[in-house]
């Protein structure tokens, strides 16, 4: 099977890609990351570039032709691979065949784990109450909503704690957090008081984009929370310098 | 009305900036979305009903002319008439034209979004007849001179404070000169000061939530009764709907009046569903005695056979402003014009021009959660990517975007130059952010670090780099 780095995982938070694949590895799957895979187009997608949206889609169908299955850990990414990418090449059936064909093969990482490995726990310890942010495409177009907190719920040490609403969008939403920055502030605002009234020391989420977002308004208002990806958790990587906080790679 | 959609970044700096708005909205966000998702969990077919009234939707629309055919066949047989109105100009005149047949010096409305796309009531003011709000809402917002901000709650932007100011400026000289501080009160205010407002009236308006073909009935829901003011009390009725109004029949009716409440206020049905059925029989014992209905198109057949086609399922229930967070935010008037939220940024490109709305269909993390509350399922984030699409074909993208697109674009397409440039912008991200792990300021990323720091990446390299380390 292949790995889905993600472009936002590769840039800024390699610990994730590495907690995706020993999860995996422990699993009994063999991983491997191919190397012409780049990013799954949703910033010219949103933006309305169909043209570029294509050429990087059809790029990201060949770098993963072949492997049985295709985990990104990111609901967002994964979406745009299951539920976008056919969409895009309706003037075009041979290519749309082959789109369908990656969209089936795509899962979000706990999804993965949970609904086609079957896995019910992790061997993983983590000292701390966590608070648990629902990205949107993973939760409304993936379903992923009880698959991390299943997991979440075998980590030794680890309390989970529920926010007032932590299906509401964090303000991310790609390039939309720099067109519109104040609406942007005032969605995380809202979120990082939810947060922080939750109780948690923690918070954890599917999603790299919503997590620096979070991270980095819960740090400007000088929040005491660390900010991690789910699969670093689930994987034991917790002791990872949090997402925004100094100390190098562990690695 | 007069569209402001184009200062909509001006009109969110005023909307987050306002205090009492956004008392309101921290209100609203909680109650409609929750009591929504309490009335769903207690219907359990709720999921295929709206599967239903999609579906009913979709049929009505694939076959709109006959239906709109079969509608006007019914209303003439009843007595009544059927007035076409393809723009916004023809229905303004068409009712004007109505009330100067019979000498009209007021019009008792019920609250009527099209009335306010149309902009009726300055048209009308305008020929020197007084156009009467009697909705309870859109009463307070027309004794302030305002838009409404929301589809089914036209004065939610404001508080109780702010209301009971207005009454008291404007009903002080009609004798209620005390403030008053309960909600209550100010209700039975407003009623008592509409009361002979109605009385008086010579026309009443309405809008019409759903036309039913078969019976050639308007069928028309609130929860205060003004609509039933409006439309028996009057000499004449004028009902005033657009083409999409209109379904096969009262069995569709009521399907979709089953969702209609659920997704509007939570409610298992509104206070009032009135049906009208042409004008005053002989025997009757009131009614009006003239009915006519203007029925409107500005611009919403030339969507029909398009994939813009699912916008016009919307049966203006209000669920996804509710559930927006970006309305959630800003609230409605930041929108610029009569529909606000996901549906307004989806509708208004199409009714007013895309350059004029380009920023509304912009506006959204494309979170999902409106279209996962519509009662009928219209795609509303599609529909706000497919406006996307048509700016970026037509260049009204902000260059800025287009720039950094284009050369993201470049890179992306040639995966080995692109790891070569993201290893040196990890590095550099990594090197100068070692000492605090995140940045208070970055060039070009002044959008972000104007509200919250940026994350630096640790040091040791992209993942890919990294990876190709590791592998024997």
């Amino acid at each position: 099977m292949a790995l889905f780095v993600t472009c936002l995982v590769d840039l800024f938070r390699p610990s994730v890609g590495f907690a995706a694949v020993k999860l995996l590895e422990e699993a009994g799957c063999t991983v491997e990351v191919p190397p012409l895979q780049v990013c799954c187009g949703q910033p010219a997608y949103n933006s309305g570039d169909r043209a570029t949206t294509r050429a990087i889609a059809a790029q990201v169908v060949e770098a993963f032709d072949g492997y049985d299955a295709v985990v990104a850990p990111s609901g967002s990414c994964a979406g745009m691979l299951t539920h976008h990418y056919p969409s895009l090449f309706e003037d075009d059936p041979a290519m749309q065949a082959r789109a369908k064909n990656l969209a089936d093969r795509s899962h979000e990482l706990t999804s993965f784990l949970v609904d086609v490995l079957g896995m019910t726990k992790v061997a993983a310890r983590y000292d701390g109450v966590a608070t648990y942010h629902d990205s949107c495409s993973g939760l409304r177009e993936l379903g992923v909503k009880q698959q991390p907190r299943r997991l979440l719920a075998s980590v030794e040490g680890l309390e989970l704690r529920e926010m007032t609403s932590p299906e509401v969008c964090c303000g991310f939403g790609g390039t939309f957090c720099v067109k519109y920055p104040e609406i942007s502030n005032a969605m995380v605002g809202e979120k990082s008081a939810d947060i922080a009234a939750a109780g948690a020391d923690t918070l954890l989420a599917g999603d790299l984009g919503c997590l620096m977002n979070m991270a980095g308004k819960l740090q400007r208002e000088g929040r005491a929370v660390r900010v991690r990806h789910v699969a670093e958790v689930l994987a034991g990587l917790g002791d990872e310098a949090p997402i925004g906080e100094p100390g190098g790679s562990r690695r | 009305m007069q569209s402001t959609a184009r200062s909509f970044k001006d009109n969110v700096d005023t909307a987050l900036a306002d205090p009492n708005l956004q008392d309101s909205l921290s209100k609203l966000k909680v109650g409609f979305s929750e009591r929504r998702r309490q009335a769903a969990e207690r219907l359990p077919e709720f999921e295929a009903l709206r599967d239903r009234a999609r579906d009913i939707k979709n049929h009505a629309l694939a076959n709109l002319d006959f239906y709109l055919e079969e509608f006007e066949r019914k209303v003439t047989a009843l007595g009544g008439h059927v007035h076409w109105a393809p723009t916004a100009d023809d229905a303004r005149r068409i009712i004007a034209d109505l009330c100067r047949s019979i000498g009209a010096r007021t019009v008792a409305k019920s609250k009527s979004m099209v009335a306010e796309e149309i902009g009726l009531n300055e048209h009308l003011e305008a020929l020197g007849i007084a156009p009467i709000e009697t909705d309870l809402g859109e009463y307070i917002i027309q004794l302030r001179h305002e838009p409404p901000s929301h589809i089914i709650a036209p004065a939610v932007h404001l508080t109780k404070d702010q209301v009971a100011d207005t009454f008291l400026e404007h009903h002080s000289k009609l004798g209620f000169t005390r403030r008053l501080t309960e909600r209550n009160d100010l209700v039975a205010e407003a009623r008592a000061v509409l009361r002979q407002k109605f009385l008086d009236a010579d026309v009443g308006l309405t809008g019409a939530n759903f036309l039913v073909a078969e019976t050639g009935s308007s069928m028309l829901v609130t929860n205060e009764g003004n609509a039933d003011l409006s439309n028996t009390l009057p000499r004449m009725h004028i009902v005033l709907a657009s083409i999409e109004k209109v379904i096969p029949t009262l069995e569709d009716a009521a399907v979709l009046l089953r969702v209609l409440a659920r997704s509007a206020t939570g409610q298992e049905s509104s206070a009032y569903t009135t049906l009208n059925t042409g004008p005053k029989r002989p025997g009757d014992l009131d009614g009006p005695e003239q009915y006519h209905v203007v029925i409107l198109d500005n611009g919403r057949s030339s969507v029909l056979g398009t994939e813009m086609q699912d916008m016009l399922r919307c049966i203006r229930c209000g669920a996804c402003m509710n559930h927006c967070p970006v309305y959630g935010a800003i609230g409605g008037h930041a929108y610029g014009w009569v529909y606000p939220g996901p549906i307004g940024a989806v509708l208004t490109p199409q009714l007013l021009g895309v350059e004029e709305a380009a920023n509304l269909p912009n506006a959204s993390t494309f979170c999902g959660r409106c279209e996962s509350v519509c009662p009928v399922r219209i795609p509303l984030p599609g529909l706000m990517r497919h406006w996307r699409e048509r700016e970026f074909e037509r260049h009204l993208t902000p260059k800025a975007i287009r720039q950094g697109l284009a050369l993201w674009g470049f890179m992306a397409r040639r995966p080995r130059l692109y790891r070569r440039m993201t290893a040196l912008a990890n590095r550099l991200l990594a090197l100068l952010g070692r000492a605090e792990g995140r940045y208070r300021t970055l060039p070009l990323a002044g959008g972000w670090t104007r509200f919250r720091d940026f994350p630096a990446p640790p040091a040791g390299g992209t993942f890919h780099a990294q990876w190709r380390r590791r592998k024997p």
